[in-house]
C-alpha cells in the first residue's frame, strides 16, 4: 500500500465562500488524499502554523472575495518564517487573469479559476506532492 | 525539504520544534526509514510522566468542542498539550477529510498546543495504528497532557481504552439508541462519562441514568465520574478537569497507571507483531493455488505450522 499524500485546504481572510474549498477537499479525499480543512476565516499565520504541525505535503488556498493578492503571498511568508518555505502552495477561486502572474511571481505554484475541471486540479496536487 | 535524519529530528523534538514534531510523526506513521531510530531514541522519562486522555463517543456528541475547552483549561494551568484527532479513512479511496481540527483553531498559534490530525488508514478500532507512537513522540517533545479524540464510535471500538491512561466517554442528549447499544461495551470500560450539551433537554435524565451505571466506580475512588458539560459555552470544564486530575492522582498512587501502561505496551507490541507478519503470510497465500477449498481456519493452522515448525 502506498502512503497517502497529506494536504491542507485553507481559507484565509474574511471570505465566507466555502463551497469551492469543500468541493476540492472532497474531490481530493475521493482520490486518496488525506485532507486537513481549516474552516473559514483564518489568518495567514494560523494556516501556516497548522500546515507545519500537520506536516502536509502541499497547501491549497481558496479565495473568492478579492483579497488573494494580499493573503496568498502572506501565507507563503508565514510558512517561510516557520521553516516551511519548501511547502508548495496552490491557489484557487475568483482571481482575475492579471493577478495570476503576480501570484505566480510571489511563489504560488499554480492558480485555478472557476470552471477548472476537478481532474486538472487533482493532477496538480498530485504533481506537487510527489515532488516533496 | 530533504528528508531530515533521525538524529536531527530527535534533537528537534527535545527542543519542541513544531516542524520536527510533525516530521517525526509522519515518519512513524508511514513506517519510513529511520522511524525505528526515532522511536527508540525518545525521552522515556517524559513519556512516563505524560498523562494520556482518550475522548470517545458517538459522532457529533461534542468531542472536538470539548477537547478545545479542555485545551483552554489546561493552558491556564501552563500545561503543554498535544492532541491527536482521528477521523476515518474512506474504505474505497483510502482518502480522508480530517475536520476535527476546525473546532480547535483558536489554539493554532499557541506554541504549546500541538495538534495532529490522523486518518484510521484501514484500522477498525476507533484510532489509527500509529496513535500510540504519535502519543510518545508528543510526550517526548514535552507535552504534559495528550488528548486523543477517536472517530465517532459505536460499541466495539475500544482501542482507546488500552492506549489512554484515562478514557472519557462523551455523550449527549438525543443519542438514546447509541447509548443503549453501548451499555455492554465502551460504557463499562470508560473511566468518565461526560454528559455534554447539558443545555439541551434530556441531559438531567441521561445523567441520572449514567450515574446509576457508574455508582460502583464512583464509590471505589470517591471521585465524581459522571459529569455534565456545555462544551460550546465552556461550562463544566473546570469541574471536569478537577475530577480528571484527582483520578490521575488516584491511578498514580495506586500504581494503576503503571499497570495500565504495561498492558498497553504489551498489546500494542502484539498488534505490531501481527501487522508485520501479515505481508509475509499474505504472500504465502498467493502462492498456494490448490488449497482454496480448505476451511480458512484449518488452512491458517497449516500456514503457521509450515512457517514456524523447523
Ligand atoms: C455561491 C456564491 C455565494 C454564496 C456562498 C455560499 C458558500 N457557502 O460558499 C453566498 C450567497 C453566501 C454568497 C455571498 C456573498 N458573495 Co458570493 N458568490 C457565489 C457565486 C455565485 C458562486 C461561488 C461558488 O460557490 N461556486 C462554486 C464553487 C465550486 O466554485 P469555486 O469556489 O469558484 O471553485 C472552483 C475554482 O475557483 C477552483 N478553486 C476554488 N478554491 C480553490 C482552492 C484551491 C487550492 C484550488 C487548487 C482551486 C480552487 O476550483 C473550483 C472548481 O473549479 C460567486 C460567483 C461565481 N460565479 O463564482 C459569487 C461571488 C464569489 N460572490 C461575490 C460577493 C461580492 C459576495 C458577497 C460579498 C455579497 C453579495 N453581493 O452577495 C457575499 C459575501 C459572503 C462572505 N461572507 O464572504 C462576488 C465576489 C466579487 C469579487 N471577488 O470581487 C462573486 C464573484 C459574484 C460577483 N460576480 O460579484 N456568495
Ligand atoms: N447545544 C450544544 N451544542 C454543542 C455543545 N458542544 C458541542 N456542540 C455542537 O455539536 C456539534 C458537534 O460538535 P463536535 O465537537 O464537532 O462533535 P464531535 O463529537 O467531535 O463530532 P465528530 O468528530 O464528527 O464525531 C457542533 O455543532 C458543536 O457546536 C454543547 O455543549 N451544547
Ligand atoms: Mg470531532
Amino acid at each position: 500500500m502506498t502512503t497517502p499524500y497529506r494536504v491542507l485546504i485553507g481559507k484565509p481572510g474574511l471570505d465566507g465562500h466555502d463551497r469551492g474549498a469543500k468541493f476540492i477537499a472532497r474531490a481530493l479525499r475521493d482520490e486518496g488524499f488525506e485532507v486537513i480543512y481549516t474552516g473559514i476565516r483564518r489568518t495567514a499565520a494560523e494556516i501556516a502554523a497548522t500546515a507545519i504541525q500537520e506536516d502536509v505535503d502541499v497547501v491549497g488556498l481558496s479565495s473568492l472575495s478579492g483579497a488573494h493578492l494580499r493573503l496568498f503571498p502572506e501565507v507563503i511568508r508565514e510558512l517561510e518564517a516557520r521553516g516551511g518555505g519548501d511547502i508548495p502552495v496552490l491557489g484557487g477561486g475568483v482571481i482575475p487573469d492579471e493577478d495570476k502572474e503576480q501570484l505566480l511571481a510571489a511563489g504560488l505554484r499554480a492558480i485555478f479559476t472557476p470552471g477548472t475541471p476537478a481532474a486538472t486540479i487533482i493532477e496538480s496536487f498530485r504533481d506537487a506532492c510527489s515532488q516533496q | 525539504m530533504p528528508a531530515a535524519s533521525s538524529k536531527e529530528l530527535l534533537k528537534g523534538l527535545a527542543g519542541k520544534d513544531p516542524r520536527a514534531i510533525g516530521k517525526a510523526i509522519s515518519m512513524v506513521e508511514n513506517n519510513a526509514d529511520g522511524a525505528a531510530d526515532i522511536l527508540a531514541g525518545l525521552d522515556r522519562e517524559r513519556i512516563e510522566n505524560a498523562l494520556v486522555l482518550g475522548l470517545t463517543g458517538p459522532p457529533g456528541a461534542g468531542k472536538s468542542t470539548l477537547t478545545s475547552s479542555l485545551i483552554r483549561a489546561l493552558r491556564k494551568h501552563k500545561k503543554r498539550v498535544g492532541i491527536i484527532a482521528v477521523d476515518p479513512s474512506s474504505p474505497i479511496s483510502g482518502g480522508a477529510v480530517l475536520g476535527d481540527r476546525i473546532r480547535m483553531m483558536e489554539h493554532a498559534l499557541d506554541r504549546d498546543v500541538i495538534v495532529r490530525s490522523m486518518a484510521t488508514r484501514g484500522r477498525l478500532g476507533g484510532i489509527c495504528a500509529s496513535a500510540g507512537a504519535a502519543v510518545r513522540v508528543m510526550a517526548a517533545s514535552g507535552c504534559d497532557v495528550i488528548l486523543i479524540e477517536t472517530v465517532g464510535v459505536g460499541q466495539s471500538e475500544m482501542d482507546i481504552v488500552r492506549l489512554a491512561d484515562i478514557t472519557l466517554m462523551v455523550l449527549a442528549p438525543g443519542f438514546g439508541d447509541d447509548i443503549q447499544a453501548m451499555k455492554a461495551g465502551l460504557l463499562e470500560v470508560a473511566d468518565f462519562l461526560v454528559v455534554n450539551k447539558s443545555d439541551l433537554g434530556g441531559a438531567e435524565a441521561l445523567c441520572m441514568d449514567m450515574k446509576q451505571i457508574f455508582a460502583e466506580k464512583e464509590e471505589e475512588s470517591n471521585i465524581p465520574r459522571v459529569l455534565q458539560t456545555i462544551a460550546s459555552e465552556n461550562k463544566g470544564i473546570t469541574d471536569l478537569l478537577a475530577s480528571i486530575n484527582a483520578f490521575a492522582d488516584y491511578l498514580q498512587t495506586h500504581n494503576i497507571k503503571k499497570q495500565r501502561r504495561v498492558k498497553a505496551m504489551e498489546s500494542e507490541t502484539l498488534d505490531w507483531v501481527f501487522e508485520m507478519l501479515r505481508p509475509r503470510f499474505s504472500r504465502q497465500l498467493q502462492t498456494q493455488t490448490e488449497q482454496q477449498q480448505t476451511d480458512p481456519r484449518v488452512r491458517a493452522k497449516q500456514l503457521i505450522d509450515e512457517t514456524f515448525k523447523r
